[in-house]
């Protein structure tokens, strides 16, 4: 039982994506005893990448999970030590700082909160009823259900013109829902997208309703935001991809959040509460990439090292 | 790892089994299945004695995946006296997953 065990950690780091990994790789490499609390396994949003195009170093033959498996590897390889359990809630007045977990404490001088983020849902009737019967926040876990049938994405950033480019190749057509009259997509995707020729890009439409018949998605009701003009369209899966909400439902205000609901932090990564870092897709800044999530990691860890430094 | 059922033996150990199971309905090619897994075995040893857990690969399976209407993976189905009684879809922690027995 962890409440008996009365280890002080240098670091905590809550979640084990790229952001934290990489954290805790640099701490245990400044000679810090860390400790990654992590809720299911190792990767976060990047074990369920199909291929990393972006990540300098590897290419199209390294899938998501792999990079992900060698990352954590390397951090545990250094020292890092992984607990496996979901943080509940934080103390961050107390000294040291204090983790809730589901079975017992964890105490720590510092902690990286690096506990990313999840899909966002489009909050529209059927999403719920129908999720997992067609209504889908991950192309690539459910396309192959959807072989040789009519489908559609909604979004208009990286993921959705990567979901809509993956579905292209499984599904008969891939029609894209995208509010706005320009993609966000990175310039290559928006290359590649406008190139297929069973790819349909619908501008200026958002997706209102889900509709399904016998307990599976048969079409979705959309409507023009300009035109104000509506329509069916019969679909056997809606792949959403309208971005992420961050996971810091455990922090409970201990630390201060911006508009977004991501953490505030300085140009290091230190929240509000000094020795408290934020990294990752968690933290507020302009990019969300792992590239930046790993850059996150390392200036954390180092900053950590510092404040311990400074507070022994 | 907890041991993959298949069209052969899915009646016997599933549909008759005298304890509850719950199924994973996975694939091999699923990012958030296999992140899934660790956590699975721990839920397995967890309840050994009066519940089992077996994993469907829905590939090899695919009639068991289509009478259930499995459409997204992982799915996470829990079988009571031959029938479906709960059904949960994506990698959950540990926590979650106990809470389906109860």
């Amino acid at each position: 039982m962890r409440a008996a065990d009365s280890t002080v950690y240098d670091a905590a780091i809550v979640g084990a994506g790229p952001g934290g990994l990489t954290a805790a790789m640099y701490c245990a490499r400044a000679g810090l005893r860390c400790v990654i609390v992590e809720m299911l396994s190792p990767g976060g949003q990047l074990a369920q990448t199909e291929h990393l195009e972006n990540y300098p170093g590897f290419n199209q033959s390294t899938s998501g999970y792999e990079l992900s498996e060698i990352m954590s590897d390397q951090a545990t390889s250094f020292g890092a030590e992984v607990v496996y359990d979901q943080v509940v809630s934080v103390d961050f007045e107390a000294c040291p700082k204090v983790l809730r977990l589901t079975e017992g404490l964890m105490l720590a001088k510092t902690v990286i909160v690096a506990s990313g983020a999840r899909p966002a849902k489009l909050g529209v009737p059927g999403e719920e009823e129908f999720a997992g019967a067609g209504v889908s926040y991950c192309a690539t876990c459910d396309g192959n259900f959807f072989k040789g049938k009519d489908v559609c994405v909604v979004g208009g950033g990286d993921t959705a013109a990567a979901d809509a480019i993956y579905l292209s190749r499984i599904c008969d057509t891939v029609t894209v829902f995208v509010r706005r009259d320009v993609l966000r997509a990175t310039a290559i995707y928006n290359t590649k997208l406008r190139e297929l020729d069973n790819v349909r890009i619908v501008w200026n439409t958002i997706v209102e309703s889900i509709e399904g018949d016998d307990g599976a998605v048969v079409g979705v009701s959309v409507r023009n935001v300009q035109t104000g003009e509506t329509a069916k369209v019969p679909v056997s899966a809606c792949f959403i991809a309208v971005g992420t909400v961050p996971n810091t439902e455990f922090l409970d205000g201990a630390l201060e959040l911006g508009q977004t609901g991501r953490i505030v932090t300085n140009s290091v990564g230190e929240t509000s509460v000094p020795g408290v870092y934020a990294v990752g897709d968690v933290r507020m800044k302009s990019l969300y990439q792992v590239t930046t999530a790993v850059a996150d990691g390392a200036n954390a860890a180092e900053d950590a090292a510092e404040y311990l430094i400074q507070h022994e | 790892m907890s041991e993959v059922v298949t069209s052969a033996d899915f009646q016997k150990k599933v549909l008759e089994s005298d304890k509850p199971v719950l199924v994973d309905f996975f694939a091999t090619w699923c990012g958030p299945c296999k992140r899934l897994g660790p956590t699975l075995d721990e839920v397995a040893k967890d309840v050994e004695g009066s519940a089992y857990v077996y994993k469907v690969d829905i590939d090899q399976s695919q009639d068991i995946a289509a009478k259930y209407r499995v459409s997204s993976v992982p799915t996470l189905i829990l079988f009571k006296d031959g029938q479906p009684a709960k059904k949960t879809i994506g990698a959950q922690p540990k926590q979650a997953l106990m809470q389906m027995f109860d």
